[in-house]
């Protein structure tokens, strides 16, 4: 039967065989709530692990990008920067986690910018389901390339050696601390990938973005004091250092600080931020 | 019973997308359980009053009402009782079949099992068992039209919106889509498309408002559209094009209006009764005159125009209207 909530004075034509045969009655409500909002969030995030289900090619860049990076950076700064490659894989590690967490991020916006312009998101801006919801959905299922690029990571980095020093809380703080500074971040590409004209240049974009970020923090190096003055401000100030600084600390050991702290905070800044600025852009362009 | 509700109803809609001005003032109502086209040709409006009435974009100015509910502060609830399949069809490619059923059923607020049965009982519905399987992006457009199309009913909506539904799909993918909207239509819905076509339309709709440069410029029955324009087109060519001035006089001798006479020789003329064309066999055959062709064919939608409008269905192109914004 088709019913109307008292709440909506209203009119429907009355149909012969209305109802739906098994489903809920139709009982037409004037906002969506936080509930459904996270419903609707879950299954379009059941959509993109399901597109990569089918496509898992698309997890070739997380699957690779830290056995690169590990390589790379192991070999060729392990003897010069910590005496040997075995005392550099304890430094190198734990913030690999955060600039591959960063480093993820990019194809978020890039897939997000091809995907609007397809009919799929006119059909979810006509169904009554809240606006934030394929993006919220298209964040959370990136979940799946975070837990690919970490499980390479760690697995490909304890196969040459790497060894965690600290109590498995520890570790899995590690890691959902680097999860949640990688949500907030998720953010971002959105935001960039709504902006962009093409997905090129979401790239193009992000890369800029992301490079001082991650290389001009303490993801290689856990000593900055040899770098010039005005660097070691913006390593010290810039979140990706605490975020890698608190991997270190839970992972390998060594005072936390208020590094996780800060990490979060501004894993929560950057999302009351960008939130409503991507919102306001997903609008504009619907 | 449903007697004649007011499910549609705009007023004055208007919208602009930079210099161009899409919309200029557009009326338009559909009574419940009825199906309304807008037809024109592109870039004359129709796919922004879609999206319009959808809630995917709102107007300049003017409102529009679904079922009663303002489209723009009552979107929400207007997007309970609509669904939308739009000219290029809006389904994941990605996923499969099945996968995109379920999922909208899921967004519908559906159960885990419900959404399974559901969406199994509409691919077999829609002829799309064979292929629930496999990922949308191998099926050919006329299975992405059927799937779109199954997508759209499976909340059971009040109001089904159709952009161009059968632009790129072969004549036996037009008839299978026709009878599906006549089905939706049994069922209660309310229909709304658009179309370049006048077959279509006179196929399919109760009402057809003829949309041009962003304004209605005819409304009516397509009996009393046809009734203005001529209801059918009477061609006549005869085997030698120096006889065209004798086939033009003979034709309008029984029509009663002189025909246009094209260079080839081809001699048109609206008619209102398909009766005149034995008569003009006759008088030909009397004259010794041998047609080489003679049809009687609906009006092209360009014929309708001319004689609306006064000028020739052009392509202003437009072509992402709406989307462009």
């Amino acid at each position: 039967m088709t019913t109307l909530s008292d709440s909506i004075e209203g009119r429907l034509p009355a149909r012969a065989a209305a109802g739906t045969a098994g489903g809920p009655p139709r009982v037409l409500r004037r906002r969506i709530g936080v509930r459904q909002t996270l419903a609707n969030g879950l299954t379009l995030a059941w959509r993109n692990v399901t597109q990569l289900k089918h496509s898992p090619e698309k997890l070739m860049d997380v699957t690779l990008m830290p056995i690169v990076f590990l390589v790379l950076f192991l070999y060729v700064f392990g003897g010069a920067v910590a005496g040997s490659t075995h005392a550099y894989l304890e430094l190198l590690l734990p913030g690999l986690v955060g600039l591959i967490a960063m480093f993820s991020t990019v194809s978020l916006g890039t897939a997000l910018c091809e995907d609007i312009h397809r009919g799929v998101f006119d059909r979810f801006r006509s169904l009554p389901i809240a606006r934030s919801a394929p993006l919220i959905g298209a964040v959370l299922g990136d979940t799946v390339r975070f837990c690919v690029a970490m499980a390479v990571l760690t697995g490909f980095g304890s196969a040459l050696g790497f060894r965690f020093h600290t109590g498995p809380l520890s570790i899995l703080a590690a890691y959902g601390l680097a999860y949640v500074f990688y949500l907030a971040v998720c953010w971002i590409s959105v935001l960039i990938g709504l902006i962009a004209p093409s997905p090129e240049t979401v790239q193009g974009i992000s890369f800029i973005g992301v490079m001082p970020l991650t290389f001009g923090s303490s993801v290689l190096l856990s000593k900055t004091h040899t770098m010039p003055g005005w660097l070691q401000a913006w390593v010290s100030v810039n979140p990706v250092t605490h975020l890698a600084n608190s991997v270190r600390a839970l992972t390998i050991g060594g005072p936390l600080g208020s590094n996780a702290l800060i990490t979060l905070a501004w894993a929560a800044g950057i999302v009351i931020v960008v939130f409503p600025l991507a919102m306001r852009m997903y609008r504009r362009r619907a | 019973m449903a007697g004649m509700t007011t499910v549609i109803e705009a007023e004055g809609l208007t919208k602009r997308f930079g210099a161009t001005q899409a919309l200029a003032g557009v009326d338009l109502h559909a009574d419940s359980g009825r199906v309304l086209a807008l037809l024109g040709p592109n870039g004359a409006g129709k796919t922004t009053i879609v999206r319009i009435l959808a809630t995917l974009l709102k107007p300049d100015a003017g409102r529009a009402r679904v079922c009663g509910y303002d489209v723009v502060a009552d979107a929400t609830v207007v997007r309970q009782l609509l669904a939308l399949t739009g000219q290029y069809a809006s389904v994941d490619e990605q996923l499969t079949g099945t996968e995109n059923l379920i999922m909208i059923c899921r967004l519908l607020g559906f159960g885990r099992p419900v959404s399974r049965a559901r969406a199994r009982e509409m691919l077999e519905r829609f002829e799309l068992t064979d292929a629930s399987a496999r990922a949308v992006r191998t099926y050919s457009g006329g299975m992405r039209r059927r799937l779109d199309l199954a997508a759209s009913l499976l909340g059971e909506p009040e109001v089904l919106f159709l952009d161009e539904p059968t632009t790129g799909l072969d004549p036996r993918g037009r008839g299978q889509m026709w009878d599906t909207v006549r089905g939706v239509v049994a069922g209660g819905a309310t229909v709304l498309l658009t179309t370049q076509y006048l077959d279509e339309a006179d196929e399919l709709a109760d009402q057809i408002a003829v949309i041009d440069h962003g304004l209605v410029v005819a409304y009516g029955t397509p009996a009393e559209l046809k009734g203005r324009t001529g209801s059918q087109t009477l061609a006549v060519r005869a085997t030698d094009a120096a006889h065209a001035p004798q086939v033009a006089a003979v034709v309008a001798g029984v029509v009663g209006v002189p025909p246009d006479v094209a260079e080839n020789g081809l001699v048109t003329v609206a008619v209102s009764d398909p009766a005149m064309v034995p008569a003009v066999v006759r008088r030909l055959d009397d004259a010794g005159i041998v047609a080489a062709e003679l049809s009687l064919r609906l009006p092209s939608l360009d014929e309708v125009f001319l004689t609306l409008t006064g000028h020739r269905a052009e392509e202003d192109g437009l072509e992402c209207e709406g989307t462009a914004a």
